[in-house]
């Protein structure tokens, strides 16, 4: 039986040319010391895998129409045997090939991995990392429910603001003038079609030029790269040290591989797919659209970029990011690779590392919207149940100050906190900046009544410290 | 490992002119015939996935409701249907604006977006304010900007009066470019 199997397998093969095909790139020599800061372009080209498959398998009940698709997904996460766990995975796996490519990037560029002969695997990497970004994007987009919804309008106005050509750009997003029955397939095209397309291409380019260039070699101190000699000096290394890919080197991306993929697998059993929002009915506007966590970071700049400039940040940033790690690898090929030589590199990582992850959780808290429903405030914290504290403490609520200003831990943080602005600003200075405005406040001038200012302004002058300066009738103590 | 950088073999005798002058013809034809087919499938492909960017759907009068059924200084939410949509656009189809009565006869209809990036605002009645919950743009009654991002105020919807109905003109998304 045995013999059996064999000899039928030595037959494919000889026809097939299996062997033939992978033998090369499995035994392919890497350097003996490339370890664990090398698993993670494999395990982003895993977590892409993850995605084609538990992609596909969404795929068998999932119905790209704008009026079925949201149905469609309850149908997955709540009914479908697996549909839940596919969903998480899938969503998990998204999140895996984010981090992944991130981290895949970060270690090329301190390695100086990027240099000769190198420079097209890095452009092909940012390209694919490009391409993952999309991904994600459009995956949400496929939701289809209310946040779905309007992060497509979003996507189109930032795209209008491209010069020239910005409303056909938007035209484009939405395919058409508004929201319909065309929006939804364009994007389940480019998420389904379109951009794995070109993910396995560029895969396919990246892997070609990571056999023809190889592994690169960790870096050492003072050992600078020289296009002139590099080549040669790159294939004595591998012939004095080198190991064969597999298994020597691929073991550890084994490991790290499944170690992802049981987390990935956890997590969805675990936490479970995103929720669905509220259908995607244009019409319901009590909406709150926010981005999945990978573009957080984004949805905060887009909030705390200075109006004046705005426009072209969203223009101009992103193309002059994509531009410089595009044209990185030529503007410096050669030199140095050791990242104690090159500290300005770790400088370069850890700053976008910090300024990415300040901004996502200014974008998780995103103290700059309002909140929309804040509870009343108790009489403990007005510190009155009846008299122009109390009346005010009610208009303070009911004229939206409440929205956006918080006081002892209600309210909204999109403006100054008050809590004890009593203790800062007199009844005039309050007055003012009440029927005036101010920067990011509106002017309630020309809505407010004589007597209602003069109840929230008694309000907030008695939001002081001592509670024994809060001046009013029926005072109750004030917590604090 | 590196592999050879070369996959053309060595001739191994030269090619005659005749040789190179057919060879040469049989590259460009290949080449030709390459292009041709591409555009064969190109040229519809594109034609159709940018055909939205031409499509040109003049805004159309819907009446949205009785004079009678809006009070005077109020602004309140009204549902359109999109007059001509796809079969299967479903909910999607729908849309709102909100509509402040001004004066016995007559009516502002804002967009719902707002001019930021396109969110939805709420009207907040009490305080005579739109307030968007992405970026926290805010807008007096009359559409004005109070507050926020927004580089312009609320894009309004054309709207008349006709038959004792109120009508509005349907119009794209506003989109808003800046430079």
């Amino acid at each position: 039986m045995k013999r059996l199997i064999i000899g039928s397998w030595k037959w494919l093969d000889d026809r097939l040319g299996v062997s033939h095909l992978i033998a090369p790139a499995a035994k392919h020599l890497v350097p003996h010391d490339a370890r664990w800061w090398y698993v993670f372009g494999s395990a982003t080209l895993l977590a892409f895998i993850v995605q084609v498959v538990t992609g596909v398998a969404l795929s068998f009940s999932y119905v790209s129409s704008a009026s079925q698709a949201y149905e469609t997904l309850q149908f997955i996460t709540n009914q479908a045997p697996f549909g839940r766990f596919l969903r998480g995975m899938h969503y998990f796996g998204a999140s895996a090939m984010v981090l992944m490519v991130g981290a895949h990037m970060a270690q090329t560029f301190l390695f100086g991995s990027y240099k000769y002969p190198r420079e097209m695997n890095w452009t092909t990497g940012v390209l694919l990392l490009g391409f993952t970004l999309v991904m994600g994007f459009t995956g949400q987009l496929l939701r289809w429910d209310q946040t779905a919804t309007w992060s497509v309008v979003v996507a189109a106005e930032q795209a209008g603001r491209v010069p020239l050509i910005g409303n056909w750009l938007a035209q484009f997003i939405l395919g058409g003038t508004i929201i319909g029955g065309a929006t939804l397939s364009r994007f389940f095209a480019i998420h389904v079609f379109l951009m794995p397309a070109f993910i396995f291409l560029f895969i396919g380019l990246h892997l070609r030029l990571v056999l023809r260039h190889g592994i690169s070699e960790p870096p050492v101190d003072g050992k600078k790269v020289n296009p002139a000699t590099y080549r040669a000096e790159y294939e004595d290394l591998l012939r004095k040290t080198g190991r064969p890919f597999w298994p020597d080197g691929a073991w550890r991306d084994f490991v790290f591989g499944t170690a992802m993929i049981v987390a990935i697998a956890l997590l969805a059993y675990v936490v479970g797919p995103p929720r669905l929002d509220k259908p995607p009915d244009p019409s319901v506007l009590n909406a709150d659209p926010r981005p999945d966590w990978y573009l957080l970071w984004y949805f905060a700049v887009l909030a705390l970029i200075p109006p004046k400039i705005e426009g072209y940040v969203m223009v101009l940033a992103p193309a002059v990011i994509g531009i410089l790690l595009l044209a990185a690898p030529l503007l410096n090929n050669r030199g140095e690779r050791a990242p104690s030589r090159r500290p300005w590199s770790i400088a370069v990582v850890l700053l976008s590392v910090i300024m990415i992850g300040s901004l996502w959780i200014e974008g998780a808290r995103s103290p700059w919207s309002p909140n929309f429903d804040p509870p009343p405030l108790p009489v403990r914290v007005v510190g009155a149940d009846s008299g122009p504290i109390f009346t005010g403490a009610k208009l303070f609520r009911d004229k939206g100050c409440l929205n956006c200003h918080l006081i002892d831990g209600y309210g909204g943080r999109r403006g100054p906190e008050l809590s004890y602005v009593g203790d800062k600003l007199s009844q005039s200075d309050i007055i003012i900046r009440i029927l005036n405005g101010g920067v990011n406040m509106p002017a309630f001038g020309k809505t407010l009544m004589p007597e209602e200012l003069a109840q929230i302004t008694a309000f907030i002058q008695s939001r002081k410290r001592s509670p024994s300066a809060i001046s009013g009738t029926n005072l109750g103590s004030r917590e604090r | 490992m590196n592999e050879a950088t070369t996959d053309r073999p060595a001739p191994e005798r030269p090619l005659t002119p005749e040789e190179l002058t057919r060879r040469g013809f049989l590259e460009k034809l290949c080449l030709g015939l390459g292009g041709l087919c591409a555009a064969i499938l190109g040229i519809p492909l594109v034609g159709f996935v940018i055909a939205p960017l031409f499509r040109r759907t003049a805004g159309q009068w819907v009446s949205i409701g009785n004079i009678t059924d809006f009070e005077i200084g109020k602004t309140v939410k009204v549902t359109l249907v999109d007059p001509s949509p796809l079969p299967w656009a479903g909910i999607t189809a729908r849309s709102a604006v909100w509509l402040r009565r001004a004066g016995a006869e007559e009516f502002i209809a804002f967009s719902v977006n707002c001019t930021h990036l396109g969110c939805p605002v709420r009207w907040l009645p009490e305080a005579d304010l739109f307030m968007c919950p992405c970026h926290g743009g805010v807008y007096y009654a009359d559409g004005m900007v109070a507050a926020g991002p927004p580089p312009k105020p609320l894009i309004r919807y054309e709207a008349r009066t006709a038959g004792g109905r109120v009508e509005i003109k349907t119009m794209a998304i506003p989109i808003t470019t800046t430079l």
